[in-house]
Formats: C-alpha cells, sequence, structure tokens
C-alpha cells in the first residue's frame, strides 16, 4: 500500500478506516485499479518517477462528511488533494502534486442549489459540470446563459476557481464570483461576501460583504476546500452579431490592438476573441511554410496580397438587443477603417432562443454559451493529450509580434518545429498566448517537452511575462519567477498557508506554496 | 503456482459460463445505459457537428464512428476504454460513471449485437 509521505502505514491504515466511517466503505478508494483512474491522462510526466500517484482518494457527499475528513486529515498529517469534477486535463486532471496524496473528490457534491433568472446567479456545489448546470437551466426553461470553457466536462466552481475563461461576456470566470462557503483546513465552514450575514438574501448579488475581501486567496490556492459557490449568468441574450476584421501588413497588428484595446476598455467589446494570423501561424501549407520559415515579413506580406489570406484576423462576438449589435457592428468598423486596407467579413448572426435543429448546425456552440467537447476536434486524430504554455502578453500589438517571434525562436532553437500559438482575450486588458504541447506516453519525448517548456518559462519572465496557470509539474518553475522583492508574495503566501493550515495538509505544493514542515525538502 | 493455474482456470470457466448462459439485458438496463451514454459519451461520441470520438474514429477508419450504431462492441472493451482511456480520451472515475453505470452502457451499446 503506497502511503503519504512521512505518514506511517498504521496511522495512513487508521485515517482510511476513519475516512470509511464518513463516508462508507465504497467512496473510499484504495486498490491499485481505482487509485490509477486519479491518474492525469494527460501527464507530462507519464510512468516516470516524477509522477505523482496519490495513494488513495476519498469522495464526500456533503460539507460535514468534508469537515470530518478534513479533521482527520489534520490528526493523522494527511495531505489531500482536493478535485471538483476532476477534469482539469492539461493543468494535472484529478492527480494531486504531491504522490502520496490523498484525493479529495468532490465530484458527487454535484447538486445545483439554485438558479436565478431575473436577477442571473447560481449556487452550485463543485461536482456540477457546465454540462450540468446547461442541463439544469433547459430542463427548467430559464432564461439565463452560463459560459463555458471549452471542454464543457469542468466545473463551474473549479474553473473559476483556477481562473479560467470562456468566449461570451462573462468570460472572466474569477470575475464572475459571487460568494463562497468554504471548509477551512481547520474544519469550520466559513461564508465569504454576504455570506457571513446570517440569512442574508444578498449573498449571490454583492461580491464584497464587509470587511478585508478574501475570495481571491481561495483561487489557486491551498487554503480551503470551496463547497459552495456563486457565479454571476448572462441574461439569454436577443441577438447575436458576428464579423471578422481582416489586415494584411504584420505591422498593421499595432493599430488593430490599439483600436481593439479602446473597444474592450470602453465595454464597446465584451468578449473573448481569438486573434489569428492565417499567414504566420495558419495550418501546415506547402507553399507557405518555406516562407514562415524563412522569416521574411516582405516575403510573406505579398503572399498574403496575391492569395488574399489576411496577416490578422479579428473575429468578433457581439451579444445584445437586435438594434444595438446591429450598431455596435457598425461603430467597429467605423473604429478599424483608420487602418489601411482592412477589410470586413460578416459572418453568423443569430437570434435567441435557438431550436434544437437550430444548434445542430453549429459546430463551435461555446460563444453561444452552449457548452461541448468540440474543441478536441481541432487535435491531431491520434493525440494522446496536450498542455499548455500561457503566459499574460501586454495588450499591445508591439508585444504581441514580440512574444510570438520570442516563443517561435524557442521552438526552433530546440528543435521542435513550428510552435501552434493561439492568441485570447480571455481577460480585460491583456492577452493571453496559449502554446499547446502534445504529451505522450513517451518518456524521452515528455523530456524533452519540458524542457522547452521551461526554457519558454524563463524566457517568458525575461521579458516581464508569466503565466496566468499551469500544469502541475510546473507550478513550482512559475512560482519561480513571481520573485520581486526576494519572493515576497510566495513568502507572504507562506505565512497565511502555515497560519490557517499549521498542519499542511490542504493541497501541499499548489501553485509552489508549501506548507513549512515540507518547505525545506520541497523549495 | 498451482493455486494460480487453479484461479485462472475457474476465472476462465466463469467467463465461458457468463457468456454461454448470461441473459440479454433488459430493456430498463438499456434504457438506463441509454440515459448514462447520452449524459457522458454523447458529447464525445454522438451525432452531429463537434463531436471529436466520433471523429477521431472516423479519421481512423472505424465504421461506423458512432459508438451507438457499433454492433461489435463488448462488456470488457467498454470497461477498458472508460476505465483506461485512450489516446485523448480521458480515464473516467467511479465517482463519474459508476460500476453500475458502466455496466449499463454496455447494455445499451452491445443491445444490437448479434447474439
Amino acid at each position: 500500500m503506497k502511503v503519504p509521505p512521512g505518514v506511517s502505514p498504521a496511522d495512513f491504515s487508521e485515517a482510511l478506516k476513519q475516512f470509511e466511517d464518513v463516508v462508507g466503505k465504497e467512496w473510499v478508494f484504495t486498490s491499485d485499479d481505482d487509485v490509477d483512474l486519479y491518474r492525469d491522462s494527460y501527464s507530462p510526466v507519464w510512468s516516470e518517477k516524477e509522477e505523482p500517484i496519490p495513494a488513495a482518494a476519498v469522495a464526500p457527499d456533503g460539507v460535514e462528511q468534508v469537515q470530518a475528513i478534513i479533521r482527520i486529515a489534520n490528526k493523522h498529517n494527511i495531505p489531500l488533494w482536493t478535485i471538483s469534477t476532476g477534469k482539469n486535463l492539461g493543468y494535472g486532471g484529478s492527480a494531486p502534486l504531491l504522490g502520496g496524496s490523498v484525493v479529495l473528490d468532490l465530484k458527487r457534491m454535484n447538486r445545483v442549489l439554485e438558479v436565478n433568472d431575473k436577477n442571473h446567479y447560481a449556487l452550485l456545489e463543485p461536482g456540477v459540470s457546465y454540462f450540468d448546470l446547461y442541463r439544469y437551466i433547459q430542463d427548467h426553461k430559464l432564461k439565463v446563459w452560463i459560459d463555458p470553457p471549452d471542454p464543457g466536462w469542468g466545473s463551474p466552481v473549479g474553473n473559476s476557481l483556477e481562473r479560467g475563461g470562456g468566449y461570451t461576456p462573462m468570460h472572466d470566470h474569477f470575475d464572475a464570483v459571487c460568494g463562497m462557503e468554504v471548509v477551512l483546513p481547520n474544519g469550520e465552514v466559513m461564508r465569504t461576501g454576504m455570506g457571513a450575514l446570517p440569512g442574508s438574501e444578498t449573498w449571490q448579488q454583492y461580491k464584497y460583504g464587509f470587511g478585508p475581501y478574501v475570495n481571491g486567496i481561495f483561487s489557486q490556492s491551498s487554503l480551503g476546500v470551496v463547497t459552495k459557490m456563486g457565479i454571476w449568468l448572462f441574461p439569454e441574450p436577443e441577438a447575436y452579431v458576428s464579423g471578422t476584421v481582416m489586415v494584411w501588413k504584420r505591422d498593421d497588428l499595432i493599430p488593430l490592438v490599439n483600436v481593439f484595446a479602446e473597444l474592450v476598455s470602453s465595454g464597446t467589446f465584451r468578449g473573448t476573441v481569438v486573434l489569428a494570423s492565417p499567414l504566420w501561424f495558419g495550418p501546415p501549407d506547402a507553399e507557405l511554410d518555406p516562407l514562415r520559415i524563412s522569416g521574411s515579413v516582405k516575403d510573406l506580406e505579398e503572399y498574403g496580397a496575391r492569395k488574399r489570406i489576411p496577416f490578422w484576423s479579428l473575429p468578433l462576438y457581439l451579444y445584445g438587443p437586435t438594434e444595438v449589435v446591429a450598431a455596435q457592428w457598425e461603430h467597429i468598423k467605423e473604429k478599424f477603417s483608420s487602418i489601411s486596407g482592412v477589410a470586413f467579413q460578416e459572418g453568423p448572426s443569430y437570434r435567441f432562443p435557438l431550436s434544437g435543429d437550430e444548434l445542430a448546425k453549429i459546430r463551435d456552440t461555446v460563444p453561444l454559451g452552449v457548452p461541448s467537447l468540440q474543441i478536441f476536434s481541432l487535435l491531431p486524430p491520434r493525440s494522446q493529450g496536450h498542455i499548455g504554455f500561457s503566459p499574460i502578453i501586454p495588450m499591445s500589438g508591439e508585444a504581441l509580434i514580440e512574444a510570438l517571434t520570442v516563443f517561435e525562436g524557442v521552438h526552433r532553437e530546440l528543435g521542435a518545429g513550428r510552435a501552434v500559438l493561439t492568441i485570447l482575450s480571455s481577460f480585460p486588458r491583456a492577452f493571453v498566448i496559449i502554446d499547446l504541447f502534445p504529451v505522450e506516453r513517451d518518456v524521452e519525448k515528455n523530456r524533452k517537452m519540458r524542457e522547452i517548456y521551461r526554457r519558454l518559462v524563463k524566457e517568458a519572465a525575461a521579458h516581464g511575462w508569466g503565466e496566468y496557470r499551469t500544469h502541475t509539474t510546473f507550478m513550482g518553475d512559475i512560482s519561480n519567477t513571481y520573485s520581486f522583492n526576494n519572493h515576497a508574495l510566495r513568502r507572504f503566501h507562506e505565512t497565511i498557508k502555515d497560519a490557517v493550515d499549521p498542519n499542511g495538509i490542504l493541497s501541499p505544493g499548489k501553485c509552489g506554496i508549501w506548507p513549512k514542515r515540507m518547505r525545506k525538502a520541497e523549495a | 503456482m498451482k493455486i494460480a493455474g487453479v484461479g485462472l482456470l475457474l476465472a476462465a470457466s466463469l467467463i465461458l459460463a457468463d457468456a454461454a448462459f448470461a441473459a440479454p439485458p433488459d430493456r430498463e438496463q438499456i434504457e438506463r445505459g441509454r440515459k448514462v451514454y447520452d449524459k457522458w459519451c454523447f458529447p464525445c461520441h454522438g451525432t452531429g457537428l463537434g463531436k471529436p470520438g466520433t471523429e477521431s474514429l472516423a479519421a481512423r477508419g472505424q465504421k461506423p464512428a458512432v459508438l451507438a450504431e457499433r454492433t461489435d462492441l463488448t462488456s470488457p472493451m467498454i470497461t477498458q476504454f472508460v476505465r483506461h482511456g485512450v489516446l485523448f480520451m480521458p480515464t473516467f472515475r467511479k465517482t463519474e460513471i459508476s460500476d453500475a453505470d458502466l455496466d449499463a452502457i454496455a447494455a445499451y451499446l452491445t443491445r444490437n449485437n448479434k447474439q
């Protein structure tokens, strides 16, 4: 039997027995076959000695059971790694960061506690998936939209806590959080915001409550187990209009982003864009690839002009009353018209609600608030998974060109071929570049991939760019780059960690934050 | 070794017995399986646009690529894929798809197999 580090087999057996008393024998998983189900299917260290295999898993069905498990873990110094739906693939899936941890699997806590379509919010347990919430809203004929991220099998609670993003005007998921219930590392239940007021009628309507606002310290965090969360939803819009802005020179990106930033900051545009360069980063092309490799911007631009392939394309989605979105699109075209040669292409437009037949004709329903798994269709048919390097980049054309050049250069220098780089505006006022890496069940390929990944982290940090989120394998690497004033931020996190979780039982090592008893060994 | 050998023989005979005498799944079990399949499998393996499992199987020449239309799947194959994953399909834990739900999925996906 695998045991948590520093825990005796006898103590672990006693803890497991006590877990069984709390949740029932059926929901404590200790056999190799059952524990294997918690391995990260997209692990970049699959079958290597670094792969963090858990010792067991325990699946509570309510907040009282979570409290009891945490108290037992404290008594026996058992490290717990919390997952909600466990589908955080690309970032660690359902596996812990520290091998030998016990996975605290919250999937059974899957109740939609409330959806309000007058004030547009939901109160959810962590095991609810985007698919579950969407079905609940459809079944109850409620006039609200959710904002799914690309794969819909994740948890709104978990994705918001990991600060994920979607595509509709509610795309910044942590920004849409309103009120949490948290089991603290001592087993006590706390409610944040207005939830701290007994009988509060505005827990999901006013975020801040009274006094210091603490929601942030429970995101990407190991300071508590969130057992309920309020999220704001989007009222079903009347209409959707889409269109693409296309420009033809590489340096047209600079005015393009300037106009885009103004549209975002003014609230004229409220969704997420996927800013693409069909010329520079488009699909493999026998004629184009040699030009891309040569690095000649002039040659690329001439090719693009000849074949009518834009250097940059910016697809925009607008949601709201029919007349308003039509006027927004006209305004947006007027603003971008200052760029020489700019062209516009009208995209699909819809009136809501869509019928099932209408929805069935749309490949990517995610920007319409309908969860799906279609993003996996973009992977090669024999893909074994992926992870993403995802640095936050300034919202300027100059910075984007520099970042894309630097990252592509690293890929080439280390013999990794052309990078697959996607530019997203998932968060206000900045871009995030997603550099997707394939993971395989091949030790040597994964070792090479990790070398490239770590080099990218260093290059990005040297330019002032840091990742917004990462796979558990690289959490220490990313944490090391956020080092201002001799790691003042991490030392502050450690101070809080030691104060609220003195036994260091919750998610040790998450985001590079280790409890005191493990710090010397792991830092 | 002898004991292990006896165990293997016993297991093999039980499997054969199971294959020989197992009653076809009842309608209720198939209906339960359809519901579990719709929830957990359809978003990837269903019909229509944006179903990556179906597209991946089609790209690899599997016919029909929609799992619910197959007549050659077996319960052990289905268990293998759900519990161990394949390519970009991850594993599914027992808190997601219980053993009983997995049996129901198998009943649904093998409902049209020739006996």
